[in-house]
């Protein structure tokens, strides 16, 4: 997996859960975005590095940041808090951006703080709940408690689905 | 040994490795067929493409693609006949040659592909070369391909179900003196026997000379070996096959045994006698067996050509040309895929290098290490240089698909052309080889479509009645520059404005310059072919061939002369992977623009720039008027300078040759860069056609100046008065209605504007 | 110690299929492109077996073994063919010039082992 993960791993000690049958074990990495709790599927997660400043690209969504460097790959990044619709994220050398890959895309998560491991059950995933706060309550893919606080767990494919990404289409000569 | 066949994995291993050879042999065929068009064909040619059909056969015979092999023998059959001389070289033979060679090229497709192909593919030309065939060889002989066995097949040894009745064989085995000469050992033939069953063997020294007259490499034992088997009378022969003719045999069964079995295996000299009941054989004395008698031997592809020995061929030296089959340079085969990961590692090496030595500077390092640094900024260089000369590739592998385009295209059209290739050793990357294919094809086709005319016209405008195209290439700087020259009937600008006009391209009272008008080619969904021909006019124009061009990162332009010819010019980036750019600040944000685009930069003066009322600016330049654009604006950059007096404006060239300018805060430096794509992860960025990657590791995109014209807010482009009067005029112009009048543009870009226009 | 065979063929299919098969038995195969390449290498190489095509650029199989066969260091090697030509003629021609048998192409793996096993165990 990750060869830099950031410190608020090294300090906690992963909750393992209890060594039940394999077959529907789960693993999640969950991180912070404001004081929300949220969790992708750590399959997806190929390393967790300090931000660094983007290039922004033009003619994007706000909360599309623009692309970093990783290690000679173009990485395009975007502002989870941003694409939430809680305004842009004042970033930090503390922030973090997550590397996941997304339908074989390699994309950058900015986000908070990463908070821990998860290793969870299938049964322990309860489904969302009708949501109307959230209009584009279908990226959320289920929720977790884990020691009495909620955990979003969230689906990329459907908050970063080809075409979501840009508004390349309307702008293309 | 187990397995009898090739795993999957290797077979397809070996079919890729196959398809890549029949693609490279294909192409050598070609290449070698135009030679002989040429009439100068030597026999080092006829023999080349002998080996390239054989190579395929050979090939296809071991994956088993049947039609393949059928034809590929039928093919190579006939050019056995002309190297032994039996067919002369006619145009009539060379039209069969390149027919079969376009048929075994669609053969190897099919088997590549894994399509069918229907049973009378190609059959046209099989008659065609029958007849050639039946010429020489008599009018009953018909063609029997040696069957194709795949693989997985097992190859002529299967046995039907074997009577288990063991037979007792005597063999008598007296080796001819020469036996030694061919390296076959008596030893082993006997060894062999023995795993066929019980042995008991004599060996008899009745012809053994005396010590003095005895040669030591001759072969003077004989033995009789009683063998107890169950195998065949033709398992037993098997043994001694390659021996047959230089040694006395005799092979008799004591025991009955059962009938031989009638089977097509390989043909050998003893194939004919094993069906004979006798149940003893004498091997025929052959007295001189340096010279079998081949008309005897029964040929299993009837019509066995009268072999003449090697020597007596025409020979077989290596001519002077380079044969690009020769082995004499020694070459490996490597995946594409390893040369891409080698240029990347070394693209990532070029950046971390650079990184350093940007710290190096930060930090003022000694002159020691900044001596180091440039050392090893020189070798990186040679190393990145060495990685993309691997995915060099000479362009000849397009240049040479072309003289048989001429020909076909037209002798359609009743034309009489000539084509000459000028330069194609000049090497380029591969990828580009790749997309060169397309747009020279319909350039060619153009050029005899349009641009050269019938034998009856040149004459009356006094011209040789054959026209010319030269194809040619050449290096230039970074750059790959291709023309293509024609001594036609060049432009005719007044069709061309016409249809331009009644196309609604252009309004009717519009006044374009020639070269303007030239431009018009390019213009989408222009053609001039008068009726739609079915040579070019296919709805596919010169518009399709620019964006081709452009996508690679070049340029095409033209020049024709009427009465005279046309010429065609392509400028394209030798490579895909790096970039001469210049660094350019606009606010906070750094892009990088192409070097080769730009023209040159100068801080306007005040009077230099004017607005036009539909929201354009144009800057002048030495009377020229320029389309100013800001790219902060359509990059909706925020820090950027905003006024044009305190910026800079780069003066860039268009891919038709017009000219813009974009407004930019400063020039911060030329440097190479290796482009990165965007696409990779995200989808396409209208304006930006990749990004690199800068010595202190941020990201800088690489501006697309042909997007940028056409994004929202662009307006009228170029502007060429060509006097003082025109000048104030346009200005008037200008001011009065801001747009062009005379200029409808296309309906898909009610934004952009794809000409050049002049008042 | 493994024997030594060469394959000589200008096409890299049938090295690769020869190499793949006969490394599988055991075998240390090296390879050339025609027959020039061949005998240079043949300088330098001891081998314990050739397998020749016929039909190669610079120079042909028959040219190729009849070198061998004049020459000193590899006059005794066994020599294969490798012909797609059923027909006799090629065969008679190779052997003419010394080879010491044939192997018809196209060829399983298991007749290559079994030919090359005949004159090279």
């Amino acid at each position: 997996m990750s060869e830099q993960i950031d410190n608020p791993l090294q300090d906690e000690v992963s909750r393992e859960a209890s060594p039940v049958e394999s077959r529907n074990i789960q693993q999640f990495i969950s991180f912070k975005v404001g004081d929300e709790e949220f969790a992708i599927d750590i399959m997806a997660v190929r390393e967790i590095k300090g931000w660094t400043a983007t290039a922004p690209l033009p003619n994007q969504p706000e909360y599309n940041l623009g692309v970093l460097n990783l290690r000679g790959t173009i990485v395009p990044t975007f502002d989870l808090r941003c694409r939430f619709g809680m305004g842009r994220t004042k970033t930090t050398p503390y922030h973090v951006v997550i590397i996941a890959s997304v339908q074989e895309r390699t994309i950058g998560l900015l986000v908070d703080a990463v908070s821990d491991i998860l290793t969870v059950n299938e049964d322990q995933i309860r489904p969302v709940p009708d949501m109307e706060r959230i209009t584009a309550a279908e990226f959320l893919s289920g929720i977790i408690t884990v020691e009495e606080s909620m955990v979003v767990l969230l689906s990329l494919e459907k908050l970063f689905h080809r075409g979501e990404t840009s508004s390349s289409a309307e702008l293309a000569a | 040994m187990t397995g009898s066949s090739f795993t999957p994995d290797n077979l397809a291993q070996f079919k890729a490795t196959f398809f890549d050879e029949c693609a490279e042999l294909l192409v050598d065929l070609e290449e070698r067929l135009n030679e002989m068009q040429a009439e100068t064909a030597d026999s080092e040619a006829l023999n080349a493409i002998f080996r390239a059909v054989h190579s395929i056969k050979a090939g296809a015979g071991a994956f088993g693609f049947t039609q393949l092999v059928e034809f590929a023998h039928r093919y190579e059959a006939l050019l056995d006949r002309m190297r032994d001389g039996l067919v002369q070289q006619t145009a009539a033979v060379a039209t069969v040659l390149i027919h079969a060679g376009d048929i075994l090229a669609g053969l190897v497709e099919a088997a590549r592909s894994g399509e069918e192909r229907s049973k009378d593919y190609g059959s046209e030309v099989s008659v065609e070369i029958d007849l050639l065939l039946a010429q020489v060889d008599g009018l009953e002989s018909v063609i029997t391909p040696v069957a194709a066995q795949g693989c997985d097949s097992d190859g002529g040894g299967e046995e039907p179900d074997r009577q288990p009745d063991t037979t007792v064989y005597v063999i008598d085995f007296a080796p001819r003196t020469e036996l030694f000469r061919h390296a076959n050992e008596p030893l082993l033939l006997i060894r062999e026997l023995k795993g066929l069953g019980d042995l008991q063997i004599e060996c008899f020294t009745d012809r053994l000379p005396g010590l003095r007259v005895m040669e030591p490499e001759d072969a003077y034992l004989r033995w009789r070996v009683t063998l107890t088997t169950d195998k065949s009378l033709d398992e037993v022969r098997e043994v001694f096959e390659f021996v047959e003719d230089d040694c006395e045999l005799a092979i008799s069964a004591v025991a009955a045994e059962p009938e031989p079995r009638e089977e097509d295996q390989d043909a050998t000299a003893a194939g004919t006698r094993d069906a004979d009941p006798a149940p003893s054989v004498e091997a025929p004395a052959v007295t001189d067996n340096a010279a079998p008698a081949a008309d005897d031997a029964p040929a299993t592809d009837g019509a066995a050509p009268s072999v003449q020995p090697a020597e007596e061929r025409p020979a077989k030296t290596v001519s002077s040309k380079a044969a690009p089959q020769s082995g004499g340079v020694s070459s490996i085969r490597v995946d594409l895929d390893r040369v891409d990961r080698l240029v990347n590692v070394v693209g990532e090496l070029v950046i971390a290098h650079s990184m350093q030595s940007q710290l190096n500077l930060n930090s003022g390092a000694d002159f020691q290490s900044n001596q180091n640094n440039e050392d090893m900024t020189r070798v990186i260089r040679e190393l990145q240089e060495c990685v993309m000369a691997i995915r060099m590739q000479p362009v000849k592998s397009v240049f040479s698909r072309m003289p048989r385009l001429v020909r076909e295209v037209a002798a359609k059209v009743n034309k009489q052309v000539r084509l000459l290739t000028e330069g194609e050793q000049t090497e380029v990357d591969k990828t580009v080889i790749e997309e060169l294919a397309d747009p020279l094809t319909h350039m060619i086709r153009n050029a005899i479509d349009h641009g050269i005319e019938t034998p009856e016209e040149r004459e009356a405008a006094g011209k040789q009645p054959m026209g010319k195209i030269k194809l040619s290439a050449r290096h230039a700087g970074g750059n790959i520059i291709i023309q293509v020259i024609d001594n036609g009937a060049g432009i005719n600008k007044e069709a061309l404005l016409k249809k331009a006009i009644s196309k609604g391209i252009v309004s009717e009272d519009a006044k374009l310059t020639d070269e303007e008008i030239e431009e018009l080619i390019f213009a989408p969904g222009f053609s001039t072919a008068g009726s739609v021909t079915d040579v070019s006019g296919r709805g596919v124009g010169m518009d399709v061939v620019r964006r081709n061009i452009n996508k690679l990162g070049g340029r095409i332009s033209l020049h024709s002369t009427q009465g005279k010819g046309t010429c065609f010019t392509l400028t394209i980036p030798l490579s895909l992977a790096v970039l001469d750019g210049m660094l350019v600040a606009i606010g906070s944000e750094k892009y990088i623009l192409p070097l080769a685009s730009i023209i040159e930069s100068f801080r306007p003066q005040g009077e230099q720039i004017r607005a036009l009322a539909g929201g354009g600016e144009v800057v002048s330049m030495r009377g020229e008027y320029i389309r100013l654009i800001r790219v902060h604006h359509l990059f909706n950059i925020k820090d950027a300078v905003t006024d044009p007096r305190r910026g800079l404006v780069v003066v860039t060239e268009t891919a038709n040759g017009g000219k813009v300018g974009l407004l930019v805060d400063e020039l911060i430096g030329q440097q190479q860069v290796v482009i990165k794509s965007i696409q990779e992860n995200f989808d396409p960025v209208p304006g930006v056609s990749g990004a690199t990657i800068l010595g202190d590791g941020r990201v800088a995109l690489i501006l697309d100046i042909e997007q940028l014209k056409t994004m929202p807010a662009a307006s009228g482009e170029l502007w060429r008065p060509s006097s003082a009067a025109q000048t104030e005029q346009l200005a008037e112009e200008a001011q009065g209605n801001g747009q062009n009048a005379h200029v409808s543009a296309p309906t898909t870009d009610p934004e952009g504007r794809q000409l050049p226009i002049t008042v | 110690m493994s024997k030594k065979v060469l394959t000589v063929d200008d096409s890299k299919t049938m090295r690769d299929m020869v190499r793949f098969t006969l490394s599988g038995v055991g075998f240390d195969v090296v390879e050339a492109q025609d027959g020039v390449q061949a005998l240079s290498l043949l300088d330098s190489t001891k081998v314990d077996l050739i397998i020749t095509d016929i039909n190669m650029p610079n120079m042909d199989g028959v040219t190729l073994v009849k070198r061998v066969r004049g020459g000193s260091n590899h006059r005794g090697v066994p020599i294969l063919v490798l012909t797609t030509e059923g027909g006799d003629a090629k065969k008679a021609e190779g052997k003419a010039a010394g080879a010491t048998g044939w192997i018809v192409k196209p060829f399983t793996p298991d007749k290559l082992v079994q030919v090359v096993n005949k004159v090279c165990p």
